[in-house]
């Protein structure tokens, strides 16, 4: 057995295992099942509220508005990195400001984004651009730094105009950092804008949280839960595979 | 300072300055001239400009005085078409595999499809690449990425080939090994090689002619006619014709490497 796989088997036993302890703990009353119900009623909740057609809704509603943020925030990023990378003294001034602003809670711009745009997708997809441009900016500067200026003398060695070396040779040298700020982006997109569906929206699977919370509804709003859960996984899992197999052409050996 | 022949590349008065501050007047003024198909080296104590020398002959560089003339044109800050460089530094693409990077250079060359397979087939035997056609740089040694590198180059049939210390970082054997490659190649293609090296032995082997160049700014201080046959291999390190010709450049290059490291000669 390969030492990945291993690795992997060992991670999935582990998660595997914690899972398996949060069901005894819940079973065997140490844990309040009214307060967190054991794994196995949070997936057949899940699985419940998707047969039911409940989630729909806010399903397309979120997804779709994670899916813009995160396209908005990659191309965005990407040009303002590419810009921020041929300026240097711009980047001086923009830098600092870079490395703060993670520690500024996007999410109170929210009341302001409703107020200039109301209630709807608009200020949900800006807070959630909000969140991940940064990452991506960030990751574009730090992959174009990293083409080496000889791939450039290659570039002009073979007459490749500014669109062909952008194309051929830039863009794939730097796409490895480039994708592990995709990855970062499509989190942050995420966080953002379940964050905000769940503290002003009307819809979305945000939303569907914060309405069984104050319902009272444990079973929906864990099941709610879990479905986001699984589904950030899931997308932040495929563009981990995809970055791995990227990876491993260049890092074979 | 001209070689017999057809004169195939030109400089003249060539002068390389960085600006400030401080300025550095780092090249020239040069002169030179190579014949078609001749075999040309430069040697020169480091930092001397000898890349700087290759990036102004090729276009990469403008000079900041004189002209460059390439086949009878003046050559203004672009690479013409007909001249291949190869880089000091591993430049192999990381994302292709070998036939990949090797077919890099023709992608816009418009040429049809199977005429590109030709050339780059022909190019993987000739480098001797056959088993490691779909590896990747990473699964390759620093010679077979190198030699990928001029195979990318050789694909494009360049009249005029510039390799800036293709073989710095390969061990004395394969250095040798490689050296006999590169002549063979220069045999085959029939076109003007200049070999930037800081290898005096090298420069002994493979050469027609070896300049020499002084410390910064770099000029030409020596240029020493080999007189090799063109048939020539690596086993004329046994030539005492070899090691006469060795002696000649360091007693040449001695002076200016001292000068390089600050101590009077």
């Amino acid at each position: 057995m390969s030492r990945g796989r291993a690795v992997l088997l060992v991670r999935l036993a582990l998660l595997a295992g914690l899972v398996a302890l949060l069901e005894a703990l819940c079973r065997l009353g140490v844990i309040d099942p009214l307060a967190i119900l054991p794994p196995s009623e949070m997936a057949a909740a899940m699985i419940a509220r998707l047969a039911s057609g409940d989630l729909d809704e806010g399903m397309v509603q979120t997804f779709s508005t994670i899916a813009i943020a995160f396209a908005l925030a990659v191309a965005l990023g990407t040009l303002a990195g590419a810009v921020l990378q041929r300026r240097p003294r711009l980047r001086a001034v923009i830098d600092p400001l870079l490395a703060s602003y993670y520690s500024v809670p996007t999410f109170i711009f929210y009341p302001l984004l409703v107020a200039l745009f109301a209630l709807g997708k608009t200020p949900l997809v800006i807070l959630g651009m909000m969140s991940a441009t940064p990452a991506v900016i960030i990751s574009t500067l730090a992959g174009l730094d990293g083409v080496p200026p000889v791939l450039l003398k290659l570039a002009r060695a073979q007459r490749l105009g500014p669109v062909r070396t952008l194309w051929w040779i830039v863009l794939p040298q730097a796409m490895p950092r480039l994708f592990g700020g995709f990855r970062l982006a499509l989190s942050y997109a995420l966080i953002g804008v379940i964050a905000g569906e769940f503290l002003l929206s009307g819809t979305g699977l945000g939303y569907a949280i914060s309405f069984a919370y104050q319902s009272f509804d444990n079973r929906a709003m864990y099941g709610a839960m879990l479905f986001v859960l699984l589904a950030a996984v899931a997308a932040n899992g495929l563009l981990s595979l995809w970055e791995a197999r990227l990876a491993r052409r260049r890092m074979r050996t | 300072m001209s070689a017999a022949g057809t004169p195939h590349v030109v400089m003249r008065g060539v002068v390389r300055r960085y600006a400030g501050p401080p300025s550095v007047h780092a090249l020239g003024p040069i002169d030179l001239e190579l014949s078609r198909g001749e075999f040309f080296s430069v040697v020169g104590p480091s930092g001397c400009g000898k890349s700087t020398l290759l990036d102004a002959l090729c276009g990469l560089a403008r000079p900041s005085d004189g002209e460059v003339e390439f086949e009878g044109r003046l050559l203004r800050g672009e690479v013409p078409e007909g001249i291949g460089v190869v880089f000091q530094e591993d430049s192999s693409l990381a994302w292709l595999d070998v036939r990949q990077n090797i077919a890099f250079g023709l992608r816009r060359s418009g040429l049809p499809k199977a005429e590109i397979a030709a050339r780059v087939e022909h190019a993987i035997a000739f480098m001797g690449l056959q088993h490691f056609a779909g590896h990747y740089p990473a699964q390759l040694s620093g010679g077979m990425r190198q030699r990928v590198c001029i195979a990318r180059t050789l694909v494009l049939r360049p009249r005029l080939i510039l390799l800036d210390e293709p073989f710095g970082a390969l061990d004395q054997q394969t250095r040798l090994l490689m050296g006999d490659e590169l002549l063979r190649l220069w045999r085959e293609t029939g076109a003007t090689v200049l070999l930037i090296t800081h290898a005096l032995d090298e420069a002994a082997m493979l050469s027609d002619r070896v300049g020499v160049m002084s410390a910064r700014p770099g000029r030409f201080i020596d240029l020493v006619e080999t007189g090799w046959p063109r048939t020539r291999d690596s086993r004329i390190v046994s030539d005492p014709h070899f090691g006469t010709l060795t002696a000649r450049l360091w007693s040449s290059l001695r002076t200016e490497s001292m000068k390089t490291l600050g101590r009077v000669a």
